[in-house]
This record gives structure tokens, C-alpha cells and sequence, in this order.
């Protein structure tokens, strides 16, 4: 392959702009009207970053309030809002929109195309998801409705019903949760049916199927579990509006409508969801793990078939989210058999990473720091998931803080924790300039201890019997000290956070410069300068295995030889 | 295997357990008098067999842990970058077949042993025949508060509940048949049982056999509105004399004392009765709870308070002090309609 494939910088550019007010009307508008895959990409990533700044600082007020028993610094009422948008924010407008802020910037540049499938659905499915999640945000003001009756949704993030039916929640607070997650539901199916045609349309002269990067794999296997789960939750929350507005009896237990079958429809899909929340995160452990080991991934077949397989085992789990919904002793038993099948797809996959690093000659730089991390905290997420499944345990466990810490450690464990390594990872190439290494490790170090302060301490309260989504508790329990510990935690992280989000900035303008390939990586991306030029490549890539700048950088070893 | 399983789990018990338990037992109790609903302390046989499993399934996964995460850090420690300067790669594998498959199928094995010691408990605990010597209680979940039915004993009891001792000589089980009134709720006493949930037109079933006298605390364990926290629940086991005197009180006509006919009027003119019963009075109200025996309760407002004469006429006088959203409306009593209702409340045990 010669190197005249990979153009050099500069061979395009235009002329430099110059700092006016039509100049700057002129950006905002060139970000407002864009279809290209990197700018969607970087939208869909600070819109994630700043609900994930939005929902941590409703968790820290949560935390706050928690702090010591029988506080009263946010009402009940308040409270109550606060964990359902704190939930709805960080599944719905942080954990859907990070998946496709990754896959948007970095598919096209990873399988050598030059945009996504559709550039026009890709930007209308971005800004369905921004007004989505405005629309949520806003029923702060709009959900009292004429009376005053209502404020931001208060039913938790699953709403079960019969709770969001008109008799227990007057005023406009469902609607708009509803309303707002069928249009950001809208937005995923157009992501995704874009992630999916361009990664099988949009390939790149040798780029076979099994040539392609696992993150664009993991990618595509996500968006067509996600077209598949959008689909019941979309329909149930058309139901549940029918109920509240043209007086049908879906859910409304008063008329004989059905509280179980709002659950079916609802973990039907949000079961799934955590995968596609999920294998996102892995696909970005995919990258990092192997080029900070300096090796090849272990068993690129094993992960895809296994990436698969989760997927599929996923949309037969969804019941074990109702073991205490008074399931049949056999239905009981069939969920806890498709649970505990999921830890074997799931396994393996920590087991390659494990074998990937094995041998290698690891590189501790913040990416890898946050995805090793990421793995020996998605272990115990998956051991405290085996224990959930176990029916019976799963009685006294569920709605538990048990099941809360289970579910951040895979939430911010692996998932926050695989977002901010990819990040670190992909942001010399989007702004062509690194980010502080020393903020880095700070972040880093900060947000693991604060992780495992609030996260480790939250199982026990959970064993101790303390249920979820209560606005205080009672003193003599013995929950305060723990409660304090998780609140000190949050505390912690929060700061990490921030160090973050400064060294997002102060990297933009002073970062050291990153040049075309600053980690020694090997998939497509890095062949070309950073931050990329609009049309990506100027003249289309040929590869001949799954890692083209290997192959460059050792023509006496190349990778081809053994696949 | 099955056999060998269950054979495990007494030996696994003793290892395991005293790390675990011992932890959750010395934090529960660091902090002075206690009672803390800890899954760890089991009083009642589901309790009891639950927390059997949760230690066997916790050595397992405490195993498959230690294995993995100590591989981890062999190889984070061994196979880190020594030295800036070394730029050369390490050798590279692409992958092993029968590795693959080792990491396979002993996975494989432990989800077949977990699975079955599971669905067996699952089905010896869901499926247990109810014997005729058991009680049944209807349980009626309310908007923060419990209903406490005992359909064959004619008591309508409020936010305790009352259970007879049972032991294995003379097992007296308590079946309870739960309904809601409203949205979905979750009956959960961790040393009793696991939870079940309260369903609106939907009927669930679960089963209790305390083992020791006391009170068990739990609470509502399925968000259902604002005042989800405070819906709090008290299962008193009772000897079987302490019973049959609970039983036999409950079974009485609400006091009926002249000294306090005024606070009487008060209740039965004012809206109170619209949603209280008291037995032998006007007052027959269902929304809110019976105050036929009030007085014999421990606590108010589903556990919110202790039940005195101080916070019941706080109560009356402004629900919003101890459970704001409290469906209770404050009725705007003066000072004196306060103090009768509050003094012809108190006569009621």
C-alpha cells in the first residue's frame, strides 16, 4: 500500500477566518445547518457532556439530602422530580447520545468513507434529540399546565403506571416525559438506521466485514438492538398518552386497564437498552485496550460473535426487572436461566481484554488508565448482576440500594468510565491538540476513589433494607454513617468532573499539539491529520487487515499474514 | 449435582457468611439502639432460605472475583511499560481457539449449578402448599399507608400488623393475599421475606412463618408518590397468648366514653368521617385508615410518628409537619375542636 493513500495536511485547506461579527454568525450558523458526520459528532458530544454536568448535579442535591436522616433541605416533592430527571437525563439524553456522538465522528473516518450513509437524517437526528430532551427540561415550566397542578416528572424514570394516569398525576408532567422520549426516540432510530447502513454500505476498498474495526462492529450491533427496543417503548408511550387524553384504559388499573403490562412494555425495552448503553462503552475499550498493550486484540471473532450473542440474549432477559411483580414460579425460573446466559457472552469478552493485555507491554496513559478501570469495575458489576439474577435474592435485593450501586457500577463503572477514556483517546484527533496528562491523572485518580467511596459503600445499605427512592429515612435503621460515606463519594467525583470539563478547555487553546498519530495507533483515523479535514480522505484508502498503520509501520510483520 | 449443591450450601455458609454477614451485622449495629431490617438476619423461613442461597451464590461469584481480578493485576503489574525509551512491540497473538473455549464453558458450568440450586428455591419458597393451620391477611396497599384485613377473625387492622409465633413443631404460617387501592406498591420486612408487589387489580400472594417474637420493620418498597419514604411498616410476632389478647381487643366495639362525647361530635360532624371508620359510630368512612383501636398502634400515619397525645393533635392540626403530601387534608380546626377530637381520639384502644 503506498503512502500516497493517506494525503498529507494542508493539501486542501481553505483560507484562514478572521474574528468578526459576521465571521462568528457565520460559525454558529455553519454548526447549526451542517451535515457533516465530525461536526454532528462533536454536537452529539457536548450536548451528552453537558446533561451528563446537568444530571451529576441533580445527583449531588439527591446526595445532599441523604446526607444525614430526616433532613430537610429538598421537599419530597422536589426530591422526587430530581431522581426521575436525574435518571431520564442520564439514560436518555447522556447514555443515548455519547453511542452516536462516538459512531458518528468515528465510523466514517475508522472504515475510510467520507460521511455517514445519510448526512441529512444524521443531522435531523441530532436535532430530534436535542429538542427532546428541551422538551423534557422544559416541563419544569410547562408541566404545571393551567392549574399549577404539575412541575418536571415525578414518577421515576420507568414510570410505572398506574402512577402517570390522570387520577395520580394531574397537571402535564407524563406527558411531557413521554412526548420528549418519543422524539429522542425518533432521533436514535435515525441514528441508528444511519450507523448501520454506513457501516455495511460505506467500506472502504478491502475493509471486509470482518476487517472492520470492533468499534464500528460494536456499533452497528447496538443500533440494531436499538431499532428493535425503541420500537415497544415508543408504542408504550403513545399508549399512555391515549389514557391521558382520549380516555383510554391501557394502564388505568381504576378501569381495568393493566399495571403489569406498562412494565412488560417498558422493560422490554429497558432491559436491552443497557446493552445499548453498554456495547458502545466496550467498543471503546475494544481501541484503547489493544494499542496501550501494544498488541492485537485476543480472538476478534470471539468478540464479535459474543457482541452478537449479549445482543440477542438481551431481548429475552427483560422479566428479571419483575421478580417480584408475582411472576409464575415458572416464568421466574426461564428469567433467571436467559439472566444468567447473558454472563456468558459477557465473560468472555473480560477474559479477551484480559488476554489482550496479557504479554503486552502496557502504557498507562490516561485512555488506558480509565479503560482498565473500566474492566475490573464491570467485573463486579457483572458478579453483583449474577447475584440480581438469582430469583429468590432478587426478592429481598430489588428496589434496593443494592440494585442502585449494582447498576451505576455498569452506568458510570464501565459506561462513564469507557466515555471519558474514549475521550481522552479521540480528542487529540478532533481538536489536534492532547489533553493535559496531568489533569488527566488527577481526573482519573479523583473520580476512581470518589467511584468507589460512594459506589462500593451504596451495596450495603441495599443488604441492610434500605429501598430506593426515599426523599429521607428513618435514624434508628442504622443506614446514616453509610448514607454519608455515598454522599462524601459523590462529592469526590463531582470534582473529577469538573477537572475534566476544565481540561476540555484549556486543552482547546493550550494543549500540546497532537500531530496525526500521537498514541501510535493503527486503525484509519490516525492516518490522516487532526483534526481531520472536511472530506476526510482525499483519495480513498485500500486496507488489507484490521490494522492498516500496523501493516504501514511493519512491512516485515504485517497482520494480513495471519488473519 | 443438584444433591452436591445443596450439600454446599451449610459449609459454604460458615465460610463465606462470617466474612459478609459479620460486616453488614458490625456496621448495622455501630450506631447505637437498633433495628435495622438487615437481609442478613433472617426470623422467618423464605428469610431464612434466601439467605442460604445468598451466601452460596456469594462464594461463587466472591470466587470467580478473586480469580479474575488477581490475573488482572498480575497483569497490569507484569506486563506494564518499563522504561519510556522501550518503543519496541511486544510479540503479537491474535488468539487461541481452545482458549476461547476453556473460558467458555466453565462458565457454562457455573450458570448450570447456579440455575438449578435457583429454580429450586424458587419453587420450594412460590409454591409452598398453604397449610390449614395458617392465618390469611388481606393486605391493602393505600397511598402511604398499610390496610391490614383479617377476613377470618373480622379485624381491620392499619399500618401493624400482627402475626402469630410460629415454630416448626406447631407451624402457624401467615398467608398474605395483597391488593392495592391506588398505584403499585411493594410489601418488603427483610427478616420476614423478600418482597412482593401490591398491584392494583391484580391479586399477589406471599407467605410469612416468623420463628421469634418482636417487632420487624420494613417499609414500602416500590415508588408510589410523594410520600413513598414515610410508608412505613411494623410487623409485631406475637406469642400466642400476646395474640389472642391482641385478637380479642381488636374484635371489641370501638370505646364509647362520655367524658369525651364532644370530640366525638367534632369527628362525626366535621369531614373526618368521610374517610375514617370508627365502629359503633356514624363514622364510616373507608379512604383513610380505621381508628377503631388507634390507640392500641405504637405509631401514626404509617409509622411516621410515635403515636402520644402531642403528635396526634400536631397531626390533626397540620399533616404537612410530619409527612407534607400527606393525603390527609389539614381541616382547619380551632383550638378547642383540636384539643376534643385529640382527647376523644385517645380513648380509643
Amino acid at each position: 500500500m503506498a503512502d500516497s493513500t493517506y494525503p498529507l495536511p494542508g493539501s486542501l485547506e481553505t483560507t484562514p477566518k478572521r474574528w468578526s461579527q459576521a465571521a462568528v454568525l457565520e460559525w454558529l450558523n455553519s454548526w447549526v445547518i451542517t451535515v457533516d458526520h465530525k461536526k454532528l459528532g462533536i454536537l452529539y458530544m457536548l450536548y451528552s457532556i453537558f446533561f451528563l454536568l446537568v444530571g451529576g448535579a441533580e445527583a449531588i442535591a439527591l446526595r445532599i439530602q441523604l446526607f444525614h436522616p430526616n433532613l430537610h433541605i429538598i421537599s419530597p416533592e422536589v426530591f422526587n422530580r430530581l431522581f426521575t430527571m436525574h435518571g431520564t437525563t442520564m439514560v436518555f439524553l447522556v447514555g443515548m447520545t455519547y453511542i452516536f456522538g462516538f459512531a458518528n465522528y468515528l465510523i466514517p473516518l475508522m472504515i475510510g468513507a467520507r460521511d455517514m450513509a445519510f448526512p441529512r437524517l444524521n443531522a435531523l437526528s441530532f436535532w430530534l434529540t436535542f429538542f427532546g430532551g428541551i422538551l423534557l427540561y422544559y416541563s419544569f415550566i410547562g408541566g404545571g399546565g393551567l392549574y399549577g397542578a404539575g412541575n418536571a416528572p415525578d414518577t421515576m424514570w420507568w414510570a410505572y403506571a398506574p402512577l402517570t394516569e390522570r387520577a395520580f398525576s394531574p397537571g402535564h408532567a407524563p406527558d411531557y416525559w413521554a412526548l420528549s422520549l418519543i422524539v429522542t426516540g425518533f432521533g436514535t432510530i435515525g441514528a441508528s438506521v444511519n450507523v448501520i447502513a454506513t457501516a455495511l454500505c460505506m467500506r472502504c476498498k478491502g475493509m471486509t466485514l470482518m476487517r472492520l474495526p470492533l468499534l464500528v462492529w460494536l456499533n452497528v450491533v447496538t443500533s440494531g438492538l436499538a431499532l428493535i427496543t425503541i420500537t415497544p417503548l415508543t408504542a408504550a408511550q403513545v399508549m399512555l398518552l391515549i389514557d391521558r387524553y382520549f380516555g383510554g384504559h391501557f394502564f388505568d388499573t381504576q378501569a381495568g386497564g393493566s399495571a403489569v403490562v406498562w412494565a412488560h412494555f417498558f422493560w422490554i425495552f429497558g432491559h436491552p437498552e443497557v446493552y445499548v448503553l453498554v456495547l458502545p462503552a466496550f467498543a471503546i475499550a475494544n481501541e484503547v485496550i489493544p494499542v496501550f498493550s501494544r498488541k492485537a486484540i485476543f480472538g476478534y471473532p470471539a468478540m464479535v460473535s459474543a457482541s452478537v450473542a449479549i445482543a440477542f440474549v438481551s431481548l429475552g432477559v427483560w422479566a428479571h426487572h419483575m421478580f417480584t411483580i408475582g411472576m409464575s414460579s415458572a416464568g421466574n425460573a426461564f428469567f433467571v436461566l436467559s439472566t444468567e446466559l447473558v454472563g456468558i457472552p459477557t465473560g468472555i469478552k473480560i477474559f479477551n481484554w484480559l488476554a489482550t493485555m496479557w504479554g503486552g507491554k502496557i502504557r498507562f496513559a490516561t485512555p488506558m488508565l480509565f479503560c482498565t478501570a473500566f474492566v475490573v469495575q464491570f467485573l463486579l458489576a457483572g458478579l453483583t448482576g449474577i447475584m440480581l439474577s438469582v430469583a429468590p435474592w432478587n426478592w429481598q435485593l430489588h428496589s434496593s440500594y443494592f440494585v442502585i450501586a449494582h447498576f451505576h457500577y455498569v452506568l458510570v463503572g464501565a459506561i462513564v468510565f469507557c466515555i471519558f477514556g474514549g475521550i481522552y483517546y479521540w480528542y487529540p484527533k478532533v481538536t489536534g491538540r492532547m489533553l493535559s496528562e496531568k489533569l488527566g491523572k488527577w481526573h482519573f485518580w479523583l473520580f476512581v476513589s470518589g467511584f468507589h467511596v460512594t459506589f462500593d459503600t451504596m451495596h450495603i445499605p441495599g443488604l441492610m433494607g434500605m429501598p430506593r427512592s426515599i426523599y429521607t429515612y428513618e435514624a434508628n435503621r442504622g443506614w446514616g454513617t453509610l448514607n454519608m460515606i455515598v454522599s462524601i463519594g459523590g462529592i469526590i467525583q463531582a470534582i473529577a468532573v469538573l477537572i475534566f470539563a476544565v481540561n476540555l478547555i484549556w486543552s482547546y487553546f493550550k494543549g500540546k499539539v497532537a500531530g496525526n498519530d500521537p498514541w501510535d495507533a493503527w486503525t484509519l483515523e490516525w492516518a490522516i491529520p487532526s483534526p481531520p479535514p472536511v472530506y476526510n480522505f482525499a483519495t480513498d484508502p485500500v486496507v488489507t487487515s484490521r490494522r492498516p498503520l500496523w501493516d504501514i509501520k511493519h512491512p516485515e510483520d504485517p497482520d494480513w499474514k495471519y488473519e | 449435582m443438584l444433591a452436591k449443591c445443596q450439600r454446599y450450601i451449610p459449609l459454604s455458609a460458615k465460610c463465606a457468611g462470617i466474612l459478609f454477614a459479620s460486616f453488614a451485622w458490625q456496621t448495622a449495629f455501630a450506631e447505637g439502639p437498633q433495628s435495622t431490617p438487615s437481609i442478613f438476619a433472617p426470623a422467618s423461613t423464605p428469610a431464612t432460605s434466601i439467605y442460604g442461597l445468598s451466601l452460596f451464590v456469594l462464594a461463587i461469584t466472591g470466587a470467580i472475583f478473586v480469580t479474575v481480578a488477581s490475573m488482572l493485576a498480575f497483569v497490569i503489574f507484569r506486563f506494564r511499560q518499563r522504561g519510556e525509551d522501550d518503543t519496541s512491540e511486544p510479540p503479537q497473538v491474535y488468539g487461541s481457539t481452545q482458549v476461547e473455549l476453556a473460558w467458555t464453558v466453565i462458565p457454562v458450568l457455573i450458570v448450570v449449578v447456579l440455575f438449578l440450586t435457583t429454580a429450586r428455591m424458587i419453587f420450594a419458597i412460590q409454591d409452598a402448599p398453604q397449610p390449614k393451620s395458617a392465618l390469611d391477611v388481606t393486605v391493602v396497599g393505600h397511598q402511604y399507608w398499610w390496610e391490614f384485613n383479617y377476613p377470618k377473625l373480622g379485624i381491620h387492622a392499619v399500618n401493624e400488623l400482627h402475626v402469630p409465633l410460629s415454630s416448626p413443631e406447631s407451624p402457624k404460617p401467615t398467608y398474605l393475599t395483597l391488593l392495592s387501592a391506588d398505584v403499585i406498591h411493594s410489601f418488603w420486612v427483610p427478616q420476614l421475606a423478600g418482597k412482593t408487589d401490591v398491584i392494583p387489580n391484580n391479586i399477589n400472594k406471599m407467605w410469612i412463618d416468623p420463628q421469634h417474637p418482636g417487632l420487624y420493620v420494613g417499609q414500602c418498597a416500590q415508588f408510589c408518590g410523594v410520600e413513598h419514604a414515610k410508608m412505613l411498616l411494623r410487623v409485631y410476632v406475637d406469642t400466642p397468648e400476646d395474640f389472642a389478647k391482641w385478637v380479642k381487643n381488636q374484635q371489641q366495639q370501638a370505646v364509647s366514653d362520655e367524658t369525651v362525647a364532644a370530640g366525638r361530635h367534632v369527628f362525626e360532624t366535621q369531614a373526618c368521617m368521610n374517610c375514617h371508620t370508627i365502629s359503633g359510630t356514624a363514622a364510616t368512612g373507608r379512604f383513610g385508615p380505621d381508628l377503631t383501636h388507634m390507640m392500641s398502634r405504637d405509631t401514626l400515619a404509617s409509622g411516621a410518628m410515635a403515636n402520644n397525645k402531642e403528635n396526634l393533635r400536631e397531626w390533626i392540626r397540620h399533616p404537612d409537619t410530619f409527612k407534607e403530601g400527606s393525603l390527609m387534608p389539614a381541616m382547619q380546626l380551632n383550638d378547642q375542636q383540636l384539643d376534643q377530637v385529640t382527647a376523644y381520639l385517645s380513648t380509643l384502644r
